[in-house]
């Protein structure tokens, strides 16, 4: 199954089996749910956010190995990060799927893993679902001061 | 091919009809099963419109020149051969629309709303496709009247006894799937129309999935409308039948209004031309048309009860091997089912499999199907599934069985 190793690597059917910080969070700060209606895939994202940082994140939802994998790995970025930081991982994640992974530049190993994505383009609302989710909220919490 | 079916039955005569069946996807041979989708087009079709295109085309209808009254001929041949092989009446009764979705909301539009009132009811399934919902949901919102769902089992097969009691002198429409397209069912129509008759409804056959496979004829089925796409049937997209009774049609108001659908028109008034004029405003889809009607004489040319028998081999070769897969669930396993297979691989997602099934160049449908209904009876949001046409070999579902083995181990 070589040619496939570019998408579905281990790591991401690890965390497809096994998602990090999956769950609810009881009285969470944030919520937002993010569809694809394409696939059917949906994720209800739960954040803690204390003015400054996201100090906890939870995720359930159904999809495919792409879009819960992505969700997993999300998660376990963007905790304890503040928002300016967290925008700044989600640029670089958002310019993989898109165009791909240019190896000149540096490239956060936590997200190499979706350097596959680009070649799938049917793939890569999947892989985007829970990141567009979280930026909904982030954007709340703009308006919000 | 009268007993043995693999034995007589030419398929690489046909797939040399088909020459996108040779073509490659990702850098393997095709494997192509999402027929149900949408079919290939033999060579035959694509002939006729490019005969059409280089050869004799004019709009039809409207010049006296020799061009338009050939084009003119070979576009109501189409219809007359349409009629032929659904054997309605007369040619009259066959509308040529955009497809299967615009057929039935022409009839929610032009019988269902000068017909309906409220306290009326429309009799669907829960396995339609959404073409066959949504269009009813609209009219029950304007008219008042009331949508009712006969439910199925877990095999996917209709719960009669439910249907039974549902119909009364309420029902006004009953409209049905004819082979589901995610479970592969093949409904008892001829129970449900003639009970429907019973109460003085109104029929109409949703044959999408059942005109490329099985013998669908009008009146032994007692359908008062009937709704097909030609892309299902090998022909081209943007074509599709209405069939209706001459009497119900000839009491309709048009659908759609304009150029070609007039008797006469003055600044006061117009006058709508007999039918089947009156449902085919403006310039047709000539092409469509002969494309269609190219399709129909292929399929003919083979022969229903062979494709039939044939299909149903592969069908049951693949549901053999697809069995001695222990992950595999399938869902839809009704008694009399059409040649497809709608199956879960344990907890993998479709799309996942679908992705992988690419890479290796097969060609599967992943989703919902446009049941979403039918897939909440499964607590499921989403299948993959492969259909088969007369085209597809032994071959093709090996290298299928081999690609479902291949989308397990990835995921092991
Ligand atoms: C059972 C059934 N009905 C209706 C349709 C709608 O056909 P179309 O999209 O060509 O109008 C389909 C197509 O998927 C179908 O399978």
């Amino acid at each position: 199954m070589s040619e496939l190793n570019d998408l579905y690597q281990e790591i991401i059917l690890d965390h497809n089996k096994n998602p990090r910080n999956w769950g609810k969070i009881d009285l969470p700060s944030n919520f937002a749910e993010g569809f694809n209606p394409l696939c059917g895939d949906k994720i209800e994202l739960y954040v803690n956010y204390n003015g400054d940082k996201i100090q906890d994140i939870k995720f359930e939802g159904n999809g495919c190995a792409i879009s819960k994998a992505s969700a997993s790995v999300m998660t376990t970025m963007v905790k304890g990060k503040t928002k300016d930081e967290i925008t700044k991982i989600y640029n670089e994640f958002h310019q993989i799927i898109t165009e791909g992974c240019n190896h000149d530049h540096y490239i956060d190993e936590n997200l190499e893993v979706f350097c596959g994505v680009k070649e799938y383009p049917g793939r890569v609302k999947c892989a985007a679902l829970a990141w567009h989710t979280l930026n909904d909220i982030l954007k709340r919490i703009d308006n919000n001061g | 091919m009268k007993n043995d079916p693999n034995c007589k039955f030419d398929v690489a005569k046909i797939r040399s009809d088909f020459p996108i069946l040779s073509q490659k996807m990702n850098a393997k041979p095709l494997i192509y099963l999402d027929s149900a989708a949408s079919t290939m087009k033999p060579r035959q079709v694509v002939e006729s419109i490019s005969d059409l295109y280089y050869g004799y085309y004019a709009n039809i209808h409207r010049g006296v020149y020799l061009f338009s009254q050939i084009s003119t001929e070979k576009y109501e041949n189409a219809r007359s051969v349409v009629k032929k092989y659904i054997n309605a009446k007369y040619d009259e009764e066959i509308i040529f629309t955009r497809g299967a979705t615009e057929s039935i909301n022409l009839i929610a539009h032009s019988y269902g709303r000068p017909n309906l009132k409220e306290g009326d009811e429309i009799i669907v399934t829960e396995m339609e496709h959404h073409a066959n919902i949504v269009p009813w949901q609209q009219l029950c919102k304007e008219t008042g009247a009331k949508l009712r769902y006969i439910p199925f089992d877990d095999k996917g097969e209709l719960i009669l006894e439910e249907y039974d009691k549902m119909v009364s002198n309420k029902t006004k429409i009953v409209s049905i799937v004819h082979i589901s397209n995610s479970l592969g069912t093949i409904n008892p129509v001829k129970y449900i129309f003639n009970k429907a008759k019973e109460v003085g409804a109104v029929t109409l056959l949703d044959a999408s999935q059942s005109i490329q496979h099985v013998k669908v004829d009008v009146q032994e089925l007692n359908c008062d409308f009937l709704a097909f796409s030609g892309h299902k049937i090998y022909g081209p997209t943007g074509i599709g039948i209405l069939y209706g009774k001459l009497h119900l049609l000839e009491d309709m108001p048009p659908y759609q209004t304009g150029g070609d659908m007039i008797k006469s028109v003055s600044f006061e008034r117009t006058l709508f031309a007999d039918i089947p004029g009156r449902f085919e405003a403006g310039t047709q889809n000539i092409e469509g048309a002969i494309g269609l009607g190219a399709a129909i004489e292929y399929v003919s040319s083979i022969g229903l009860d062979e494709i039939a028998q044939y299909e149903h081999s592969l069908l049951e070769y693949a549901n053999q091997k697809i069995r001695e897969i222990p992950q595999v669930t399938i869902i839809g396993n009704a008694k009399q089912k059409a040649s497809l297979i709608s199956f879960l691989l344990e907890d993998i997602h479709p799309h996942d499999v679908g992705t992988i099934m690419d890479k290796l160049g097969i060609a599967v449908r992943t989703g919902q199907h446009c049941t979403e209904p039918t897939m909440k009876h499964f607590g499921i949001t989403a299948t993959t599934r492969a259909s088969f046409a007369f085209y597809n070999t032994i071959d093709d579902i090996n290298v299928f069985i081999e690609g479902i083995k291949q989308v397990i181990e990835t995921f092991e």
